[in-house]
């Protein structure tokens, strides 16, 4: 412990120091002396961040421009591309319908399996598990959103379509089906749903939950009637985050659905239907030549998914903004 | 169904006890039906895990099993006890003489060519094998010109020992997978596939054997057109060059993005740093959102077309430079997490000791930070390991034979592998790429694994 005499010999000290520096000039002098390797660090920092910008100008300008040099062409207008009802690259026909018609199809399958089973996993975790009870569930989930997609592809093909065949028939159901994709689609999506969608149940204040039990609801009373209904703008958040990822998923679709896009629109989905991605990857796959046809249809095509997949993020990201103001 | 509410004051006790047992009634049937309800919530979790499971089964169920086998020529007559690797150099180029000497200029152009397959017949050796060690006077002709013997000579001298045995199991042995059993079918189902072996295969000369897909040969083979005889170690090895780059490109960037938006970034509003970093944020939440398939359409009009110079078009470092654009958000976004959670306390302690800023930050912030962000890290190298679309988009090659020499060789992954054997019709190749996923997986979990360690390891050495 310092005593008095000490201290006073220290402050005296540190007085020492400083006053033969000067105040005012020295101290400007040490900032000087520092400051450069600061200043090109915050520079050099500044530019790691400013990757990210450039990164999604580089996707706009590419996609924009071999978009338009698409729809430059004699052969494609952009009308034709966005309401055509046939897409046959050799026959020079580019409407997108067929590929959105089955794009739609999965996107809407997987949604029927990971909606209910996604929101139904994450109310019990969030309303009904105990700590350790979700300590010791979660990993499921966390292991089904680490798995790589071409691991459900070939679990769809090797799996789910056997299955859907013996209970359809073999007729009914084909080899390539959007069925299939979609259903296996829907477990890849499943863990994104559950987690956001826990997330946003567990924002919900406590008092909420305990001002409807003490009005004498029963416990799922109160999850179905005051807690659900509070999450529910984070919910649709993330519901609108799993359809931008079935829109936007390749590899179960390409393995799956089957190539060749739909002939006739349908929301049968027994039959194979080739998707936006799923073209992307079978096209790309082979030799492609840069500047043709085919190449820029691509490009077409990746920006019509930036565009939908972009606004169901912004959507679900403003959704969940508001959401966060309510109860902070 | 409606009833009126009363002040229980004004009912005879009668009526109270009734009241009462309609609230009971009611009552147990709202347990009743918010039980059932539990139950559906309890069922989504179960269906999950069963999902998990059929996933898993599936994969295991396909990767092992009986297999109907018939060889071109029996590894018996070739070999004492049929161990090709028993043999040497000079044996083996024998045996491909002697049984497909005019095969062996596809050898050579397979295993020893590094450039366009189209023109390896139109250049003099010299030309097409720069680094080779090259019979007497053979660096002048072309490949049709030289004997056999010459061809013969070539392979001997370049390739080892293991290679060559690999080219003689493929092309001499030549086993053929006739039919495969699922691993379900060879447990519970032998006698009737010992029945329909006998039947239809034995007469001629077919084996029935119990084969695990996933085996050494298999992990150390480069691929083949032939089932039976395919490997995974070109694209084991060509995942762990992209991963590898891949990483070295994004944890910088990704590390450094997350510094400046937590530490320097100014928390004035309206400044016009504020309003970088806002923007830079937003847009880091958009970017994750998007399809990987369109960051390979990135890739492929910029590091493969435009900078194809630099990259060599279709290679190595066109594919990691994808990939590090692709799981740039999530470094970050992990990384700004990371730096977060590290008390203020702790910088405002070092400002009080009159450190700089870049010194708070190298010396107190990162270190406290480093487990969040190495865990960060691995999730997406996981996602690097994992990701196909992108890598379809920019070309990564379906066949190769030769390992991949640097980052600017031509490459192909394992998703790549387990995708295209699954897409193809034929049961064997499915059976090959469920193989494929359980290497890919392994690797995962032995990442996964590392990322638990290394965050625990440096959480205790923070704590002491």
């Amino acid at each position: 412990m310092a005593t008095p005499i000490d201290a006073g010999h220290e402050a005296g000290q540190i007085t020492d120091v400083v006053q033969p520096l000067g105040p005012e000039q020295k101290r400007s002098s040490i900032a000087k002396r520092l400051r450069p390797i600061d200043g090109l660090v915050r520079v050099l920092l500044l530019l790691c961040g400013i990757v990210s910008i450039v990164v999604t100008v580089g996707l706009v300008i590419v996609l924009g421009t071999e978009a338009l040099t698409f729809f430059a062409k004699p052969e494609v207008g952009i009308l034709e591309f966005l309401f055509s009802t046939t897409w046959q690259p050799v026959a020079g026909e580019f409407g997108i319908l067929p590929l959105l018609n089955a794009t739609l199809v999965t996107s809407f399958w997987a949604m029927v399996v990971a909606l209910p089973l996604g929101f139904g996993a994450a109310i019990y975790l969030s309303e009904y598990a105990k700590p350790a009870t979700r300590d010791r569930l979660k990993p499921i989930l966390e292991v089904l959103a680490g798995i790589p997609t071409v691991t459900y592809g070939f679990f769809a093909l090797t799996f789910m379509t056997p299955i859907l065949r013996g209970i359809f028939g073999q007729d009914t159901v084909q080899i390539y089906n959007m069925l299939s994709a979609g259903l296996v689609m829907g477990i890849m999506i499943l863990p994104t749903i559950a987690s956001m969608s826990e997330d946003a149940l567990r924002a919900v204040p406590l008092s909420l939950r305990e001002a409807s039990y003490g009005l004498g609801a029963t416990k799922f009373e109160t999850v179905a009637k005051v807690v659900f209904p509070a999450a529910l703008s984070g919910l649709i958040a993330a519901t609108l985050v799993g359809v931008a990822r079935a829109v936007g998923e390749t590899m179960i679709v390409a393995l799956a659905s089957g190539a060749g896009p739909v002939r006739e629109l349908t929301v049968i989905p027994f039959g194979s239907g080739e998707t936006i991605t799923g073209h992307i990857a079978r096209i790309s796959g082979g030799d492609l030549s840069y500047g043709s046809i085919d190449y820029q249809s691509l490009f077409a095509l990746g920006l019509y998914l930036f565009i939908f997949t972009l606004g169901l993020n912004l959507l679900s990201q403003r959704i969940t903004k508001r959401f966060r103001e309510v109860y902070q | 169904m409606a009833t009126e509410i009363r002040d229980p004051k004004t009912m005879s006790t009668v009526e109270m006890m009734k009241d009462e047992a309609l609230f009971r009634q009611g009552l147990r049937a709202r347990h009743r039906r918010g039980t059932l309800w539990k139950r559906f919530f309890q069922l989504a979790l179960a269906i999950a895990f069963l999902a998990l499971i059929a996933l898993f089964f599936n994969i295991v169920n396909a990767a092992f099993g009986y297999i109907i086998e018939n060889y071109a020529v029996d590894p018996q007559t070739l070999a004492p006890d049929g161990d090709l690797s028993a043999l040497s150099e000079e044996a083996l180029v024998d045996i491909l003489l002697t049984n497909q000497s005019n095969r062996l200029p596809v050898y050579i152009r397979d295993y020893l060519f590094a450039g366009d397959a189209s023109q390896f017949t139109s250049q003099p050796m010299y030309q097409a094998l720069p680094n080779a060690t090259l019979p007497e006077g053979t660096a002048d002709l072309t490949v049709r010109d030289l004997t056999p013997e010459q061809q013969a000579q070539i392979l001997i001298d370049n390739m080892d020992q293991r290679q060559l045995v690999s080219v003689v199991e493929a092309q001499v042995v030549s086993p053929s997978v006739l039919k495969t059993y699922s691993l379900m079918e060879s447990i519970f189902n032998r006698a009737a596939i010992e029945q329909e072996y006998q039947e239809q295969f034995a007469a001629q000369g077919a084996v029935l054997r119990f084969y695990s897909w996933v085996n050494i040969d298999f992990i150390t083979s480069p691929m083949s057109s032939n089932p039976a005889a395919t490997g995974v170690r070109t694209a084991i090895q060509g995942t762990l060059w992209v991963v590898v780059l891949t990483i070295l490109i994004a944890f910088p960037i990704g590390v450094g993005a997350a510094i400046y938006l937590e530490e320097y970034s100014s928390h004035e509003e309206n400044s016009l740093t504020a309003r970088i970093s806002r923007i830079i944020e937003t847009n880091i939440r958009n970017l994750a959102g998007v399809p990987s398939i369109i960051y390979g359409l990135l890739g492929l009009a910029i590091f493969v077309r435009v900078l194809s110079d630099i990259t060599g078009g279709r290679t190595i470092i066109s594919a990691s430079l994808t990939m590090a654009l692709l799981i740039l958000p999530v470094i970050i976004i992990n990384a700004q997490e990371a730096i977060r959670a590290v008390p203020s306390s702790m910088r405002d302690g070092s400002f009080g000791l009159g450190a700089t800023r870049w010194q708070t930050v190298y010396k107190i912030v990162l270190p406290s930070a480093l487990p969040g962000i190495l865990t960060g890290t691995i999730l997406g190298m996981s996602r690097a390991v994992g990701e196909t679309a992108p890598l379809i988009i920019i070309g990564a090659s379906t066949f190769i034979l030769t390992d991949p020499s640097g980052p600017l060789s031509k490459f192909t992954v394992l998703p790549i592998l387990v995708y295209n054997w699954t897409s193809r019709p034929q049961q064997p190749f499915r059976d090959a790429a469920a193989a494929g996923i359980i290497v890919l997986l392994i690797i995962l979990l032995i990442l996964n694994a590392t990322a638990i360690i290394v965050r625990q390891r440096a959480r205790r050495r923070l704590a002491s």
